[in-house]
């Protein structure tokens, strides 16, 4: 039933070499075809694979083998073309964005599988295994939303989105009374309010493009007790490593983050705030966002201060990673430590390093750690981030799109009531950002900041 | 004692815009209809503003007429004065607005229930509802007189339980001192409805005698009225118009409000029910917009027979003293007499989310509601509402499968699916922006979008469907011919594109092209039209918007195909929602006590999310519900 394009890197984004874009709908060979250079795919018989080039522009991205399956024996039933990408991440990434901008969109969590279904491809025993899949990758993607990973961001699309929906409120204002509000003069105001929200978003799409939108890598809570050294671990990390620019323009950050290559393996590093029990409002605050961090993380880094007694804290840390990917540094070694390796062991399984973060010595052995753990699967990249992003730029193209065509209307001096219908997209598309829908804004909108009525 | 004991197929309980309307079409449709007021005086009483009509509530009237209702036509007999509102903007959002007589508005109406067979109006009020094993049988009056029935229609507007209210004083009557009906609503909770508590409000009448409208400024009808009804001739009803009269508010005027304010029975927190936000009273106006420093009022005429003038943009439920304080600041109104107190009324509702979207209650069957009583406000809202109740009311009894209006066939569709799906807050009115495909909803096309729906029902005769076709035929075979037509870059045509500030071709273009210029239309391009077939308006109207906004037009039609699927994937009645365990628990009580007919309205009930709505497509397709 569903027949429009889809597209997502169907490996698991760790750094081997090879990696396959899946491409399945109606337009899945001709979106293939107008990036692919080897031969005509729109010819291709079923089922046959193609050696050739994915070519944007003049630019050659991969050179890839090309699977060519047409419905319906195919996976989702649908005509499916598989690419076989060798370039790694970095180039896996290139080429999803050229299906994208050739036509397709980025798939739903689980929506190969869920058409799978749909097309009656999956046995009827495997649907409740299907709806737990689409529920609970769903679930993770809005845990990974940019909302709940980068809230300047998400402040920076709300204010947008306000700026369109007040337009698009006072246009249909005008539209019900006519004889109250005016739209004399309205076009050229309307074109100076869009045109710098069209620059906002050319912004956010290039920091997309340059990986800092949502920032592809593991994400490394930093926790521990006020004064362990996190801090300072942070920085020894960045003074060591090359520290990548995480941040967007304009924006402000809520929590301290840097995004450091180890070994070729990017690690968004978050600093949380020291864990502890406390009276204090604004530092309970804190604490709390810190276990959230903690939730949300892909690898933990838990920092102990050796030079001060184990407490309730560190065991309630301690207890709260039970289960997670973690490393426990004893830090401060070159000072009088009171804690020893052993004394945590009897509370966790996890493995602990001694370091120093002041005179940087240990940190060797936490990177070949983290290497150690990436290489043999243990840590893998989050790749719902890298798809949330992909489908956050997919919104932001088109809701800037969609404003271009305002512009054009006006220039076109269409009627007014159209802008709104452009107005209307670039607020929708806006709000799938940051996992908002429409509900009813407007008319909310429309009867808290114009007066009408009889 | 013995009582009266009579059987009809249809009872219908109101005899406002809904109530007539639901009468009418089951009388129509050939079934037994008895229609009860609280007072004969009183259908199609306009209680409010004195005209029908206006942006998006337009759409509703002609909608209504393309489906074979009464309410375009009884207005096109009465109008007082009439205006295409918009004509500036793009043609999806002109709507006509007509001011109406209000007392030949209601005679007229009268006249036609009189008039219609198998239809029998009846003074008295309904109490109980009598209902048997999940069916209505029946209703009980006042009076101990029974009437059975296969199905009924609750159009009961504002009168359950009303109050007026303006200062401290409260009565206890319907709108304008009519007798309240103060029973059926315990009836309706015995039965499991639950219920609600709204309010609105109405400005004061002025005596045109005491207005100086030397200090207004007047407002004009259009020189030629566009009918509502497409079965109206537009030459039969043009008329000399009676102007209406636009001042403002000023400082003064809000002062003595805000100095009163305490004095207003919502500020005093005696009115319990929730208001509408876009007619909020003057209080509200001065209180929420208080940077505004002046609010228009327009002064429209209520009837020829009387001097009465309603005052547009002044509602209110300040005390009678303060009224005549404040609208005395007004210019023109200094030294106004008030015939008619402005007040608040409070009265009972249902939320409406009880209800299917064909407007049957969803645990009573054979009970179908329409109008205010849905939650809705505005005569057009009720009206469309009564129609369509009144149209699956006989279906249901005449054992045919029951209409529904979708949100991409119609304005009609988009209100009941707001009603019937969202939580709703405050009393419903129409508004083009609630309509997603606005552009394909059209006041000009509602004929082109409803009649054959009308006509399967039964309400639209196979004259004027024979006619429709022949129209739907004429517009496409133009819009081809438009398309394909060459216009050569020659003098003559040179000349009329300067004549028109329009850029001189370079060499030849599609006639389509020259139509779509923003400066040029149809219409005026017959002048370099050689072979243009000769065509009625509304035929070169429908070309017109078509070309012009083709592209605008055919992304909508996409999108209504997309929503369609949706909307076509149907949910059985009797899916264990508990049963679909991968569902989010809000989601999962949601569609629980919803119950949506299909995935599509399923997906616009808010706390359901695209995830939960994939499981469930998931889930249908399994065919566990089979078992």
């Amino acid at each position: 039933m569903e027949s429009d394009t889809i597209v997502a890197i169907s490996t698991a984004m760790s750094n081997a070499g090879i990696g396959i874009v899946r491409v399945s709908g109606d337009e899945a060979i001709r979106i293939t075809n107008s990036i692919f250079q080897g031969c005509d795919l729109e010819k291709a018989e079923s089922h046959t694979i193609h050696y050739g080039h994915i070519v944007v522009g003049n630019e050659t991205v991969d050179e890839v083998l090309v699977m060519l399956m047409r419905a319906p024996r195919t996976y989702t039933r649908e005509d499916v073309v598989e690419i076989n990408c060798h370039g790694g991440v970095y180039v896996l990434q290139k080429v999803m964005e050229a299906v994208l901008s050739a036509g397709a969109r980025p798939a739903e969590p689980g929506e190969f599988t869920k058409r799978a279904f749909l097309n009656g491809r999956i046995d009827l025993s495997q649907a409740e295994s299907v709806m737990d899949l689409i529920s609970s990758t769903n679930e993770y993607a809005r845990k990974s939303s940019i909302s709940q990973l980068n809230g300047a961001l998400s402040k920076e699309i709300k204010a947008l989105r306000e700026k369109v929906l007040y337009e698009i409120a006072y246009i249909e204002s005008a539209l019900d009374d006519p004889e109250h509000i005016s739209l004399d003069g309205y076009p050229e105001h309307l074109k100076e309010v869009v045109e710098p929200v069209i620059s906002d978003i050319q912004k956010l799409i290039d920091s997309a493009d340059d990986g800092s939108l949502l920032k592809n890598g593991i994400n490394t809570a930093i926790v521990g007790k006020p004064n362990a050294g996190k801090s300072s671990l942070l920085n020894a990390l960045a003074k060591k490593e090359r520290a990548i620019v995480t941040d967007i323009p304009g924006t402000t950050r809520d929590t301290l983050e840097e995004q450091i290559l180890i070994h070729g393996i990017h690690l968004n590093i978050i600093d949380t705030a020291g864990i502890r029990e406390t009276e204090d409002v604004v530092e309970s605050i804190g604490v709390k966002k810190s276990f959230e961090m903690m939730e949300h993380a892909d690898f933990i880094i838990y920092v102990v201060d050796s030079s001060t007694p184990l407490d309730e804290n560190d065991f309630a840390i301690m207890e709260r990673i039970k289960d997670e990917k973690a490393v426990i540094l004893l830090n401060k070694t070159d000072l009088t430590s009171v804690v020893t390796e052993d004394m945590i062991r009897e509370h966790s399984s996890h493995k602990i390093l001694p370091i120093s973060a002041k005179n940087l010595t240990g940190l060797d052995a936490l990177e070949e750690e983290i290497k150690h753990l990436f290489f043999h699967g243990d840590l893998r990249m989050n790749d719902e981030v890298y798809i949330t992003n992909e489908r956050h730029k997919y919104a932001l193209v088109s809701s800037k799109k969609s404003l271009e065509l305002v512009l054009r209307s006006i220039e076109d001096d269409m009627p007014e009531d159209f802008y709104s219908i452009d107005l209307m997209d670039a607020y929708k598309s806006l709000g799938d950002i940051i996992g908002e829908s429409v509900e009813d804004d407007l008319v909310e909108e429309i009867f808290s900041k114009f007066c009408m009525g009889k | 004692m013995s009582v009266v004991e009579e059987t009809f197929d249809v009872v219908v309980i109101g005899a406002g815009h809904a109530g007539c309307e639901a009468g009418l079409a089951c009388a129509r449709l050939g079934l037994e209809t008895i229609v009860f007021t609280v007072s004969m005086d009183s259908v199609a009483f306009m209680p409010c503003n004195p005209h029908i009509g206006g942006s998006s509530k337009g759409h509703l009237v002609r909608e209504i007429d393309a489906l074979g209702g009464q309410m375009g036509i009884n207005i096109d007999k009465t109008y007082l004065q009439s205006k295409m509102l918009n004509t500036s903007k793009g043609p999806a959002v002109h709507s006509l607005r007509a001011q109406a007589d209000k007392v030949m508005y209601a005679l007229e109406m009268r006249r036609t229930l009189a008039e219609t067979d198998h239809l029998t109006l009846r003074q008295g009020e309904v109490t109980d509802l009598i209902i048997e094993d999940g069916r209505i049988t029946g209703v009980k009056m006042f009076s101990g007189a029974i009437y059975h029935c296969k199905a009924a229609i609750l159009c009961t507007g504002t009168y359950l339980k009303a109050r007026c209210l303006y200062g401290n004083v409260i009565e206890h009557t319907g709108p304008n001192g009519l007798k309240s009906a103060n029973y059926l609503t315990q009836s309706l909770i015995d039965h499991g409805v639950e219920m609600q508590r709204y309010k609105t409000g109405t400005p004061a009448r002025i005596d045109r005698k005491s207005i100086d409208f030397s200090k207004m400024e007047p407002q004009y009808g259009d020189q030629r009225v566009v009918p509502f009804s497409f079965t109206t001739d537009p030459d039969s009803i043009q008329k000399e118009q009676v102007p209406c009269y636009l001042t403002y508010t000023n400082e003064e005027t809000h002062d003595i409000i805000r100095a009163h304010l305490d004095e207003s029975p919502i500020y005093a927190g005696i009115i319990e029910g929730t208001g509408p936000r876009y007619c909020p009273s003057i209080e509200d106006k001065v209180v929420k917009f208080s940077d505004k420093q002046r609010h228009q009022l327009f002064v429209e005429p209520e009837s020829a027979f009387s001097d009465e003038m309603y005052i547009s943009g002044m509602s209110s439920s300040m005390p009678e003293a303060v009224q005549y304080e404040m609208y005395h600041t007004v210019p023109g109104l200094e030294n106004c007499k008030i015939t008619r107190n402005a007040y608040a009324i409070e009265y009972d509702c249902i939320k409406a989310n009880q209800l299917y979207p064909t407007l049957e209650f969803k645990n009573i069957h054979g009970l179908f509601s329409g109008g205010q009583f849905n939650g809705s406000s505005g005569y057009e809202e009720a009206a469309c509402q009564g129609l369509i109740a009144g149209i699956n009311a006989a279906m249901e009894v005449l054992g045919r499968e029951q209409i529904v209006l979708d949100r991409s066939q119609a304005y009609i569709g988009v209100l009941i699916d707001d009603l019937v799906t969202k939580e709703n807050r405050e009393p419903y009115r129409m508004m083009t922006s609630r309509a997603e495909y606005r552009l394909l909803l059209r006041q000009d096309n509602a004929d082109l979008r409803l009649s054959k729906i009308g006509h399967e029902v039964g309400l639209i005769s196979d004259e004027r469907y024979e006619k429709l076709l022949e129209k739907e035929r004429m517009i496409e075979e133009e819009i081809q011919r438009v398309k394909t037509v060459n216009i050569g870059a020659n003098e003559p045509v040179q000349k009329f594109l300067e004549a028109h500030n329009s850029i001189p071709l370079k060499k030849g273009m599609k006639l389509a092209e020259l139509v779509r210029r923003p400066e040029l239309n149809y219409q005026m391009l017959a002048d370099i039209d050689p072979t243009r077939p000769e065509l009625p308006e509304d035929v070169q109207e429908q070309v017109d918007i078509n070309i012009k906004y083709e592209g605008y037009i055919e992304r909508q039609i996409k999108q209504i195909a997309d929503f369609k699927k949706l909307e076509d994937k149907k949910i059985p009645e009797g899916i264990d929602y508990d049963d679909v365990s991968s569902l989010r628990l809000e989601a999962q009580q949601k569609l629980k006590a919803l119950r949506p007919i299909s995935i599509g309205q399923a997906s616009r009930i808010s706390g359901v999310s695209p995830a939960d709505i994939s499981v469930l497509l998931v889930y249908l397709e399994q065919g566990k519900y089979l078992k």
